[in-house]
């Protein structure tokens, strides 16, 4: 007894070791699973300060280009606008539920941005006070952006669409054909468009927008132009399309998140019919 | 270690940490080589420091910087690991007798040559730990070999230059 107790005081780094290590590995797994709870992210107040106080700084010096951009969106926008006034001669419509709105905008401030690992997330300065909830869809002027993660009081952490575990729906704009977009972790400008069957004709150019099947993102925003096809070398099935994104992750300043008010009831009704809602 | 050691490291430590969130986060030479400058503040603590309380330091410190880069857990491996092997690592490369006790194993201190034999290794294995971790059933094996010995190359020169500015001869800091 006594010369175990003896080996294991000798080899008490090594257990030391193994048990930190143990700790670390345990938590990338508990972190990278997409129902894990995150305990310990830039949601946390702390962290998140610290990290509004450097995006303070440093969002400083992108003011003029930022506010450029905003100008120029609420330009395109009051010319849609413009096409929806109501003319004098119209008459009162009753409104229904279907033509209720199905979503939701709100704004937010990225405080905290990765570009350089495999999975990258973003940090939000607004949190559940603001009414913002896991799983709202997450986009800029340019296009999308990403998907909410977890939520503290006051700041949101969000999957980055350059995040290897983020699968978003999305179809060819001329074509209607749907895929799933997903970044394969090496150039932070391009992302692949997967399961598009072989027969499809896809050509470099071609615009790709989110399909609006997934209830996250309303159907038609924008992700970016195909910029190479070929034959998937994985699946010969399948196309293997990459798509050059429309946003420009290194300059992110101000985003918008979207709520599907209605993917309650659209779980609930995918649950009675036992199909496994895809995000 | 004296108090006035313990301060001048914990002060070292601590500004390598904020410079590596504030500016070292999204810097990456050609998307590739990473600088983890903050491995210069454990590589040059004296190897009188044993192991656990070495590692103890490490993993707080990796924990740190993984609650601010969203990568939890993977500079804690991975800097855990680098801790562990430092001192057994340090006592290889040493010459024969040791170092002096109470000497850091710093650039200005042990010369170039033998800094560069005692930190790219573990500067190459912590890389590795790290895009293991990170390149988890995407990367290549030989996307995480070269991300890691660029990494390693990139935070080793990032290390020179540091002490080559900021530290001094003799006593610790300037």
């Amino acid at each position: 007894m006594l010369r175990i107790l003896q080996f294991l005081y000798r080899v008490r780094a090594f257990l030391l070791f193994a048990f930190l290590e143990f700790l670390a590995i345990w938590m990338i797994v508990a972190n990278n699973s997409p129902q894990g709870a995150a305990f310990f992210n830039s949601s946390n107040e702390l962290v998140g300060s610290a990290l509004k106080k450097q995006a303070d700084v440093v969002q400083f010096f992108s003011l003029a280009d930022a506010n450029a951009a905003l100008v120029e969106e609420n330009a395109r926008l009051k010319q849609e606008l413009l096409g929806f006034q109501i003319k004098p001669d119209s008459m009162p419509l009753v409104i229904d539920s279907a033509l209720e709105a199905t979503f939701e905008l709100k704004g937010a401030r990225v405080v905290a941005n990765s570009l350089r690992f495999s999975q990258n997330y973003l940090t939000l300065y607004k949190g559940s006070k603001d009414g913002i909830k896991p799983g709202m869809g997450v986009f800029n002027s340019q296009g999308i952006v990403g998907r909410v993660k977890s939520v503290s009081e006051n700041y949101a952490v969000a999957f980055s669409v350059l995040n290897t575990s983020l699968l978003i729906s999305a179809k060819i704009k001329s074509s209607e054909v749907f895929g799933s977009v997903q970044w394969d972790g090496v150039n932070t400008s391009e992302v692949q468009l997967l399961y598009v069957p072989r027969h499809v004709k896809a050509s470099k150019g071609d615009t790709i927008i989110t399909s609006g099947f997934n209830a996250i993102f309303p159907e038609g925003l924008l992700i970016g132009q195909i910029s190479n096809v070929e034959v998937n070398k994985k699946d010969p099935n399948y196309l293997g399309i990459t798509v050059k994104l429309s946003t420009d992750f290194s300059k992110l300043n101000y985003v918008y998140l979207v709520e599907n008010t209605q993917i309650q009831e659209l779980d609930s009704l995918y649950r009675k019919s036992d199909l496994p809602n895809e995000y | 270690m004296n108090i006035k050691s313990l301060i001048s490291y914990s002060f070292v430590i601590l500004v390598l940490g904020l410079v590596q969130i504030l500016f070292l986060k999204n810097l990456a030479l050609f998307g590739h080589a990473f600088g983890f400058l903050y491995l210069l503040g454990l590589l040059i603590l004296p190897s009188t420091l044993r192991t656990i309380p070495l590692m103890l330091l490490a993993f707080v410190l990796g924990f740190v910087l993984d609650v601010f880069f969203e990568t939890i857990g993977m500079h804690t491996a991975a800097a855990t690991l680098f801790a562990f092997l430092k001192p057994i690592w340090l006592k290889a490369v040493s010459p024969t007798g040791g170092f002096d006790e109470a000497e850091e194993p710093s650039l200005l201190q042990i010369g170039l040559g033998r800094y560069v034999s005692y930190a790219f290794p573990l500067l190459f294995v912590y890389s590795l730990a790290f895009f293991i971790a990170d390149q988890w059933g995407i990367g290549g094996f030989f996307s995480v070999l070269s991300k890691s010995f660029f990494s390693a190359v990139f935070t080793l020169f990032l290390t020179i230059l540091a002490q080559l500015l900021f530290f001094r001869r003799k006593r610790g800091i300037a």
